[in-house]
């Protein structure tokens, strides 16, 4: 019962504990064993909270016993739950992958000390998913950017521009976190809390009131930085494309998922109701964006021939339909916006994945030249990749076909035919950069042979789990579509 | 600057004094100004004058890097096992007042040991990131 009552402050606490015991490890492989070990006992509690809220529909953890609002509490609903089993699950799969690829490409040294910095990053992801306080928020949002950022700065042993990669997401993330803080700032001084649930309340009495808009219109700005929004995403691609895959995989997965999480929160939360802007932001500035997003990730993507690179423009694309379905502003929208957070968390980890085991494979980058029929030297990989390609799309049987289904769903209910035509015309487009990968690795001859003879089990494996629930999620989805449609109802209310 | 008299026998004598001062702002946080926080930096800068003094090596063995490496882990584990600890006496995270009879005892005796940890860490922190920058040589 110690465990059950305490899951939302253990599930930051154990991750961040042993990362400091990781640290200390002498051996690489005690110290994946032990922070594979901790992901499973947070995926474990994870599992358990979900139950939990299916009973309760809601949960507040008061630290210390500082009851809210003075305190810093934790809350725990339908919206965020699924997040926090999304980012316990991801974890464990990263992890796994994390054994044979990050040990390739960083030195052996470096490895526990890797370890420790992947644990807090993993501890600061649920911080983010679960905080109900607006300034704890900022404090995870600082601990998950530097721990990001030194994972990032370790594919510098494979190509130094990860080190630019990771001074220019410091510098960005910098900006974006003082814009946060900048917010909650003026929203303090307009409500004197901290508490998210007590702020709503509190703004409800205040009615209009220009200090708490300046204050969200800059937490919006730092948040949408943090989430890699289009157009200011630019720390992105780099950043994903020469970190470790190990982390690439990880990052791409959910670390830019929980602050479009946050995001909506702020939204639908707490400002719907308060001023008519939010309607006015929605429709005036985030759906043009998120249009522009979904085109500009998507072509650019097209003319790019490094892979990894390719899939983080494409993550921009794909932030891009979240932020779409939110800005439809309604019931069904913020469902497919969140269906699409847990689908796409699944299909670009998985991507990720794949892409690193390829360029382990040949030994450099992959890009369209040096790909050239790796999918035949690699085929268990490439079916899961290929897979997984196919979910990015949205090919029916696949969880990516769920996502926009509910996508196209949410628009129709808006009767704007325009809008069907440019998500239909942006899928047609991600086929194209899929097919061109798949020509250069399945249909041309390979020109090179493998640096090492095989793929290895344990890096394809993680891959294949991936792509096993991306299936799963493709046929039996009722539990994906259900808790999109319990984040919206907690979000804005059942409708 | 290291030859100088002058330098060594002042961060001589100044040494214990920087270290006492430390430890006063680390266990009088409660009643006046101070903390973990301002004792770990306040500690870290007896050692690094040391090191400036005598020199970067010096200063490396009077506080190996595993040992700094070790204290910067220690302390978060003295923070967030207080923390544990309260769980596994019945409370919520850092909930300090199962730790003494009268409450305000425990909450005493709770913020101690978790500015303990605040200046254990600060402190190894501190001294890691001047050995790493002082000690930095760039790349060919």
């Amino acid at each position: 019962m110690l465990i059950l009552d305490n899951i939302p402050a253990l599930l930051v606490a154990i991750p961040l504990l042993a990362s400091a015991v990781v640290s200390l490890l002498p051996s690489a492989r005690i110290a994946w064993g032990f922070a594979f070990f901790t992901t499973l006992i947070c995926l474990y509690m994870a599992v358990e909270l979900v139950g939990i809220i299916s009973s309760t529909q809601a949960l507040s953890y008061a630290f210390g016993g500082w009851e809210p609002p003075w305190g810093i509490v934790f809350v725990l609903d339908s919206a965020n739950v699924y997040l926090v089993l999304l980012v316990a699950f991801v974890s464990v799969i990263a992890t796994l992958y994390a054994y044979t690829m990050l040990a390739r490409e960083i030195a052996v040294e470096d490895l526990p000390k890797a370890y420790a910095v992947w644990l807090l990053a993993i501890a600061s992801l649920f911080g983010l998913a679960m905080t109900g306080d607006a300034f704890n928020l900022f404090v995870f949002l600082e601990i998950s950017a530097l721990s990001s950022i030194t994972l990032i700065a370790l594919g510098a042993g494979q190509d130094r521009r990860a080190l630019l990669a990771a001074y220019n997401y410091l510098i960005i993330g910098a900006i974006g976190a003082t814009f946060y803080v900048i917010g909650v700032g003026y929203l303090y001084a307009a409500t004197g809390s901290l508490n998210l649930i007590d702020i709503t309340d509190r703004l409800n009495e205040l009615g209009t009131n220009q200090a708490a808009i300046t204050g969200l219109a800059f937490m919006l700005a730092g948040i949408m930085v943090k989430a890699g929004v289009f157009p200011v995403h630019i720390w992105l691609p780099a950043a994903y494309s020469f970190a470790p895959s190990a982390v690439s995989s990880l990052l791409a997965a959910v670390a830019t998922k929980v602050a479009i999480y946050y995001f909506a929160r702020l939204l639908f939360g707490i400002f719907i109701d308060i001023t008519q802007l939010v309607d006015f932001f929605l429709l005036y500035i985030l759906m043009p964006v998120s249009v522009l997003a979904i085109f500009y990730g998507t072509i650019a993507a097209i003319y790019q021939s490094d892979f990894k690179r390719l899939f983080a423009l494409s993550s921009i694309a794909q932030i891009g339909y979240i932020t779409f379905a939110f800005s439809l502003n309604s019931h069904s929208g913020i469902s497919a916006g969140f269906i699409h957070i847990i689908n796409h968390a699944l299909i670009k980890g998985a991507l990720f994945m794949a892409v690193g085991i390829f360029a382990l494979g040949i030994g450099s980058r992959a890009t369209m030249s040096s790909m050239q029929g790796v999918g035949r030297q690699m085929p268990i990989t490439f079916a899961g990749f290929v897979l997984a390609g196919l979910a990015l799309i949205g090919v029916p049987l696949t969880a990516g076909f769920i996502s926009k289904l509910y996508l196209f769903k949410a628009i129709f209910e808006t009767g704007n035919g325009f809008y069907v035509a440019l998500i239909a015309l942006s899928s047609v487009l991600s086929v194209l950069y899929l097919w061109k990968i798949f020509e250069v690795m399945w249909l041309k001859e390979p020109v090179q042979p493998l640096k090492s003879d095989k793929e290895p089990a344990s890096a394809y494996l993680p891959v294949w789990l991936m792509v096993g629930v991306i299936m799963i999620f493709g046929v039996y989805s009722g539990e994906v579509i259900s808790s999109g449609i319990g984040a919206a109802n907690a979000l804005i209310g059942a409708r | 600057m290291r030859d100088n008299p002058v330098f060594k026998i002042v961060s001589k004598i100044l040494f214990g004094p920087i270290i006492i001062y430390g430890l006063y702002v680390q266990f009088h946080g409660d009643y006046g100004p101070g903390g973990g926080f301002q004792a770990g930096v306040i500690v870290a800068a007896a050692f690094i004058l040391y090191s400036m003094i005598y020199g970067l090596e010096e200063g490396r063995k009077l506080m190996p890097d595993w040992i700094i490496r070790s204290v910067m882990a220690l302390g978060v584990l003295v923070f967030g096992g207080t923390g544990i600890a309260s769980i596994l006496l019945g409370a919520n995270y850092l909930d300090y007042s199962p730790f003494a009879y009268k409450i305000y005892k425990a909450q005493h005796l709770g913020i101690i040991i978790v500015e303990l940890g605040v200046g254990l860490t600060v402190f190894a922190v501190m001294l890691g990131l001047f050995n790493a920058f002082a000690g930095f040589k760039p790349h060919k």
